[in-house]
């Protein structure tokens, strides 16, 4: 046998193939998500950085964060642990809409896409009301330090903005609003895409590629959104 | 796979060919030719910052014709100073070096060499373009704002940066240049993404990794530490741009203005240093890789000789890559860091002079009895492992946190960087453009002038950054408008001038060089198909480009790149494409 033949067959990929058996869109979208995560890991790491600089006054999300809408009921970052139960159970129906795509089978993907861009709408819907409850602040408010006329003096604030907080540390507000925003315009863009995934659906544009491999595709994207958020809230909420 | 279709040939216009155009050739042409406008724009105000230094004070006239108002009289005004020094620093490290470079050569070689018909999206790739023209657009229109243009530095360091009022440059200037910064990232993402998936999914049948020519292997780590490092960047950049306009105070602390405080306190300037430098120093690799990759191929092909340590030289590719990402702390040695971290740094830094110190000594074991032809890609290879090494050593000095203290933020830096990286990788550039010509327009440029333009510019070059570091171990500071208030200084005034007169120098032959880019584009000598009997994938390819690279089918590759001078063969070098005989080892 031809030796170039034997040493064509040692070598563990010969090329013309792809080595890691994914189409180039799908490498495509896990690179841009590797470059995305380093966004997001340059971010919460500058909050890290600062937050560690007022570790003894930062302020506790647990105590900030506790409506729940509809009731006056003191609940502790129930709301937004429910906001991120539906965030991951959006994950799950992605991940049932990309099997049904592996099945061909359009009823399912329209089905379980269109319960995750319900899922999306109300994580953006109920980052809203967070902001707006975060923004209007307590009956009370608190009394901030706050620049007039060449000196600081004390004021009562409620609530919060990218300048002041009645909460604590200005720089608490400054992060949670880069932070949930940056991350809420992920969210946003991903339910775009994923309606537009839904509408190419609808309109057999997958059925007649023959393949769904852009439902796979949008369903990186947004499990990249969840994870993210999983991390947003271990830093921001729960440590 | 769209990329594999061969596109067929249709009636191209004016648009389609030069605008529109989706082949990766067009695009590399469009990347290095606005790269060549910017970098005369740059070469050209570091000469008028020379004149002020060597001459503090006196009137240029021809100052005043480029300038303006900025230089009344033929002075030039010191806000203006910073914004060229800033300017300067940006174009050259984002557009010549980082745009410029990568974008041309992964562009040019990366589907040439690794044997695919395009990019793997060549419609992103073109957008990847066109970003990149839009952000030098911006920056150059950032040069006409009333107040002048971003003047903190390339590294935009807040409070300079974050505070408008800060000096005249921080306003309207500081913000195009942050959008016209996140407008390259998209690009370099845009096109970084291309060539690593390029790299990885479109190679041709037999094209194994370890068959890959060096300089697709240094694209590729160079793409990927892009990808990694620049959304850091942007990460700062978009914090930056809410302390500037929203109120926030990430980067603002105990600011007074006209000793009243600023609302805004609580961040830390020192957070923008670390993410900044997070990008910062993998993005001094991203410029030099791609051009130690070339040099690699072309000494190879002009020494006729295979590569020594071939496996070394990726894996030192690779150790480089990696530890670039962990020794962004050698430039902050003086915020006030621990010094243990600091010894920290200054360990990781220091390591990198291993894989560096492996690439040299390849280089030189390759050229070591190598049957030599001096061709002018040759030379500027040859002078980018000369002053690798000469910008290397002072590397040591910086990269140790008990002497880097000490000449922080003096001359002595801006003569380092400038030889490992700034000439290093624009000798790399040189040489990949006078090596790869045939390919980028058929025709070959004039070796004369090559030789002129390459010991021109090699002894104006450390002409200009030799004596740079006696002026920095007297303690001269970077950056300053004039030094003639400290009587100290005064000895190295004549120094200055001969520094800048080798820069005059220095942009002249520079003109030796355009003139026989544009000259040969149209008039140079037709190419061969194969100029330089080099064994790369590129040399198979018709002469006159056409898109899709290969008239008939993709060619197979039988062996690594470098059997140039394979004992019993009739040739001295072997092209890829030709089988293994039947007792034949492949070459490692």
């Amino acid at each position: 046998m031809n030796p170039a033949i034997i040493l064509e067959r040692k070598t563990a990929w010969r090329g013309g193939v792809s080595p890691f058996n994914v189409s180039f869109g799908k490498l495509f979208m896990w690179f841009f998500l590797v470059s995305d995560a380093l966004t997001f890991a340059g971010i919460l790491t500058a909050y890290g950085f600062l937050r560690h600089k007022y570790a003894h006054v930062w302020p506790v999300s647990g105590d900030i964060f506790v409506h729940f809408p509809f009731t006056h009921a003191h609940l502790p970052l129930a709301y937004v642990g429910l906001m991120t139960f539906i965030l991951i159970m959006s994950s799950v129906t992605m991940v049932l809409a990309v099997e049904a795509g592996h099945r061909m089978n359009k009823k399912g993907v329209v089905l379980w896409l269109g319960l995750t861009i319900l899922g999306g709408f109300f994580f953006l819907l109920s980052q809203v009301w967070e902001w707006s409850v975060f923004i209007t602040g307590t009956s009370g408010g608190t009394a901030v330090d706050i620049f007039k006329d060449g000196r600081w003096v004390k004021e009562i604030f409620h609530g919060a903005n990218l300048i002041r907080n009645e909460y604590g540390h200005p720089l608490y507000g400054d992060f949670f609003f880069f932070i949930t925003g940056f991350h809420g315009f992920h969210v946003f863009s991903g339910v775009v895409i994923n309606i537009i995934t839904l509408k190419m659906a609808v309109k057999n544009v997958f059925a007649k590629r023959g393949h769904y491999e852009w439902v796979e595709k949008t369903g990186l994207y947004w499990h990249f959104v969840d994870l993210v958020w999983v991390f947003v809230f271990t830093f921001f909420y729960l440590l | 796979m769209d990329a594999h279709v061969l596109h067929h040939p249709r009636k191209e216009n004016f648009w389609t060919k030069w605008v529109f155009s989706q082949d990766h050739k067009m695009i590399s042409r469009q990347y290095l030719n606005t790269a060549v406008i910017m970098a005369v724009i740059a070469m050209m105000m570091s000469t008028f910052f020379r004149l002020q230094l060597a001459w503090p004070g006196q009137s240029f006239p021809i100052l005043e014709t480029f300038l303006g108002k900025w230089a009344k009289g033929g002075i030039l005004d010191p806000n203006m100073y910073l914004g060229l020094v800033t300017i300067h620093g940006t174009i050259m490290v984002f557009f010549v070096l980082t745009g410029g470079l990568s974008g041309t050569f992964s562009n040019l070689l990366i589907p040439l060499q690794v044997g695919a018909r395009d990019m793997a999206s060549p419609f992103l790739n073109m957008l990847s373009v066109w970003f990149f023209f839009a952000s030098t657009a911006i920056m150059m229109v950032s040069l006409f704002v009333e107040a002048g243009p971003a003047s903190a530095g390339w590294t935009i360091y807040p409070p300079l940066s974050a505070l408008d009022k800060a000096m005249p440059g921080s306003g309207l200037g500081m913000d195009l240049w942050i959008i016209s910064m996140a407008i390259f990232i998209v690009s370099a993402l845009l096109g970084g993404l291309n060539y690593v998936i390029t790299v990885l999914n479109l190679r041709t049948k037999g094209m194994s990794m370890t068959r890959l020519p060096l300089t697709v292997w240094a694209f590729l780590v160079t793409a990927i530490l892009g990808i990694l490092s620049f959304p850091v960047l942007f990460a700062a950049a978009l914090l930056l741009l809410f302390d500037r306009h929203f109120g926030t105070s990430f980067y603002l602390s105990d600011i007074f203005i006209g000793g009243a405080p600023l609302n805004q306190t609580g961040g830390s300037p020192i957070l923008f240093q670390h993410l900044f430098w997070f990008l910062g120093h993998p993005e001094v690799y991203i410029v030099i890789l791609p051009a130690l990759g070339i040099t690699s191929e072309i000494i190879a092909t002009n020494a006729r000789k295979p590569i020594f340590g071939y496996k070394a030289m990726i894996l030192s590719i690779l150790i480089i890559g990696f530890l670039s990402f962990v020794v962004w702390g050698h430039h902050m040695f003086v915020t006030g860091m621990n010094p243990f971290l600091g010894s920290v740094f200054t360990f990781t830094t220091l390591l990198v002079a291993i894989p560096s110190a492996v690439k040299v000594f390849n280089y030189l074991a390759t050229l070591w009895r190598g049957n030599l032809r001096f061709t002018p890609a040759m030379l500027f290879a040859i002078g980018l492992v000369s002053s690798f090494i000469t910008g290397g050593l002072t590397g040591l000095i910086l990269g140790d946190s008990a002497l880097d203290i000490n000449v922080h933020d003096t001359y002595f830096v801006v003569a380092h960087f400038h030889i490992v990286m700034g000439m290093s990788a624009i000798f790399g550039m040189f040489a990949g453009v006078y090596h790869w010509f045939p390919k980028l327009y058929g025709r070959m440029m004039n070796n004369s002038m090559g030789y002129i333009h390459f010991w021109g510019t090699v002894v104006s070059v450390y002409g200009v950054f030799f004596p740079m570091h006696f002026l920095g171990l007297a303690g001269v500071p970077r950056r300053y408008y004039a030094n003639t208030a400290y009587p100290l200084f005064d000895d190295f005034i004549s120094l200055n001038e001969w520094i800048t007169f080798f820069a005059i120098l220095g942009a002249i032959f520079q003109g030796v060089f355009l003139f026989n880019y544009f000259y040969s584009m149209f008039r140079g000598r037709k190419a061969e198909q194969n100029p330089w009997k080099g064994n790369t994938l590129e040399w198979t390819t018709p002469v006159e480009p056409l898109h899709g690279n290969w008239p008939g089918a993709i060619p197979e590759v039988h062996r690594w790149p470098y059997d140039y001078s394979k004992p019993g063969k009739t040739d001295d070098f072997v092209p890829q494409t030709i089988p293994l005989t039947r007792d034949e080892k492949e070459g490692h």
